[in-house]
């Protein structure tokens, strides 16, 4: 199918787009690969698209002070293939791997990945564990938003309709520190069914995340309490299964149903934690 | 009040839809019959939904070396663009949704999918589809490898297997059967002839001709 018409705008700054973003109805175009298939099937029919994808500022990955910064406007491609992340948080280049194929790697953009807020993207659940901070700057200024305030439901993120993600900034983990993402991938599309993410210092706390299980990707405090300041042994992963997903509203799809992807968060869950023991 | 609020709002509503009924209509009109009185009329901001109804933007980009400067609608993708405009039909509309992989093209060097691209994106950019490949009657040697391979079927999806494959070998990505495999996995083949296309590929891959 064909979009409805649209006006199209290339921003070459921030503030070019703001600019733009600020008059009527109009959406952000990053790598276009969630927002043009909406558009052609009409789930979204904004009357102007600001295209971002040639804004220098948004692109890039460096290291300061203590923090890897990732512009909104990088490609899961360049993020898999960049050496801080190697070096620094191996689970974001593993992760990386498992979006999509390359084609989509090579046009999709993590800063677009998180305000689309698909329920199954893998970056949110990468987000969450790493304790990152979304960058975003609006007409109204600048805001820093902690990973964990900004999914707020399905598709839903904490921006505002006026703002854009700058970056996303990442504390390096402390030396020793183990991290992994493990997914059960719908075979066609690689979204996550389940997505497991785990960081765990060498000191032993835990950070643990889902995504594809809900509305929106989650922490899991409940199971964080668990394993956190204890020895990854068969009996406090067990317990970790037990005490993880619980209370949460989880989703029931043609792929898998709700008791089964409930069943694969805690098999995802326990599979996770014994990679890093 | 708060009852009749409703109502009021409806019948704005179906003022509007009757006027943009009467603007899509006057387009139509008007493009059958009198076409110079529509551009007059586009000119003058007489209707400004007409006027937008022929709003292209102007695009320069490069297909397989040769410079084109055109005049699209945003809401074209680079697949249409190619297909229709430029009558470059050797990319394939499959899925049209980039779940395929038939429709992929290089951009400036990386593999896309021009069906989730849109045209006017792609201003500056240099993009090779199957068309540009080959010199003259000489196949790349891609399309060698996957003739002498039977690396196809229909043949449908095959432009973007071979745009992919080559690609692949590119970014180094063809060291093993699995290894391709992995990396091939954003392109389908409905009949079935991946373990062809595999052979294809690590063929080429062997031969260490630059690509």
């Amino acid at each position: 199918m064909i979009p409805v018409e649209f006006d199209y705008k290339k921003a070459i700054s921030v503030e070019e787009a703001l600019e733009a973003l600020s008059s009527g109805d109009s959406k952000l175009l990053a790598g276009g690969y969630s927002l043009i298939p909406a558009m052609k099937l009409r789930l979204n029919q904004p009357s102007m698209l600001i295209d971002i994808g040639g804004i220098a500022s948004l692109k890039g990955i460096e290291e300061e002070d203590g923090q890897i910064i990732i512009k909104a406007g990088t490609t899961h491609n360049d993020i898999l293939n960049n050496d801080l992340i190697k070096t620094h948080l191996p689970f974001f280049h593993e992760a990386a791997s498992m979006i999509g194929d390359v084609q989509v790697r090579n046009r999709g953009t993590i800063g677009g990945s998180l305000a689309h807020a698909d329920p199954a993207a893998d970056w949110p659940a990468l987000v969450l564990v790493a304790e990152a901070t979304i960058d975003v700057v609006g007409t109204g200024g600048k805001r820093n938003i902690k990973a964990a305030d900004f999914f707020t439901g399905l598709f839903t993120t904490a921006l505002a309709e006026n703002e854009i993600i700058t970056a996303i900034r990442i504390p390096i983990p402390a030396n020793g520190s183990r991290m992994v993402y493990l997914k059960f991938e719908n075979p066609a599309s690689r979204f996550a069914v389940v997505g497991c993410a785990v960081l765990r210092s060498s000191d032993k706390k835990t950070t643990i995340a889902f995504t594809g299980v809900a509305d929106y990707a989650f922490r899991d405090t409940a199971a964080e309490q668990v394993v956190s300041g204890k020895i990854l042994d068969t009996n406090t992963i067990a317990d970790a299964m037990n005490a993880a997903v619980y209370g949460v509203n989880v989703l029931s799809d043609n792929f898998a149903s709700e008791d089964y992807r409930r069943h694969l968060a805690k098999v995802y869950l326990k599979r996770a934690l014994q990679a890093i023991a | 009040m708060t009852d009749h609020q409703p109502d009021d709002n409806n019948s704005e509503g179906l003022d509007e839809s009757r006027r943009d009924f009467l603007k899509h209509s006057s387009l139509l009109t008007a493009m059958a019959l009198t076409p110079s009185t529509v551009l007059k009329a586009a000119s003058s901001q007489w209707d400004e939904r007409l006027a937008g109804a022929f709003e292209k933007i102007s695009l320069s980009l490069e297909v397989n070396g040769t410079k084109h400067s055109l005049a699209i609608e945003p809401r074209v993708t680079l697949l249409d663009l190619l297909r229709e405009q430029l009558a470059l039909t050797g990319t394939k509309k499959g899925c049209d949704y980039g779940q395929c992989g038939a429709c992929t093209v290089h951009v400036d060097g990386r593999r896309v999918l021009a069906c989730m691209s849109l045209a006017v994106m792609q201003e500056g950019r240099k993009v090779t589809t199957i068309e540009g490949l080959a010199g003259g009657d000489t196949l790349h040697p891609m399309q060698e490898a996957f003739v002498k391979h039977d690396g196809l079927q229909c043949g449908y999806c095959t432009p973007g297997q071979i745009m992919s494959a080559v690609a692949c070998i590119r970014e180094g990505h063809a060291n093993s059967a699995e290894e391709i495999q992995e990396y091939m996995s954003g392109n389908l083949c409905r009949c079935g002839a991946y373990p062809n296309i595999v052979a294809a590929i690590m063929e080429v891959k062997k031969e260490g001709k630059k690509l």
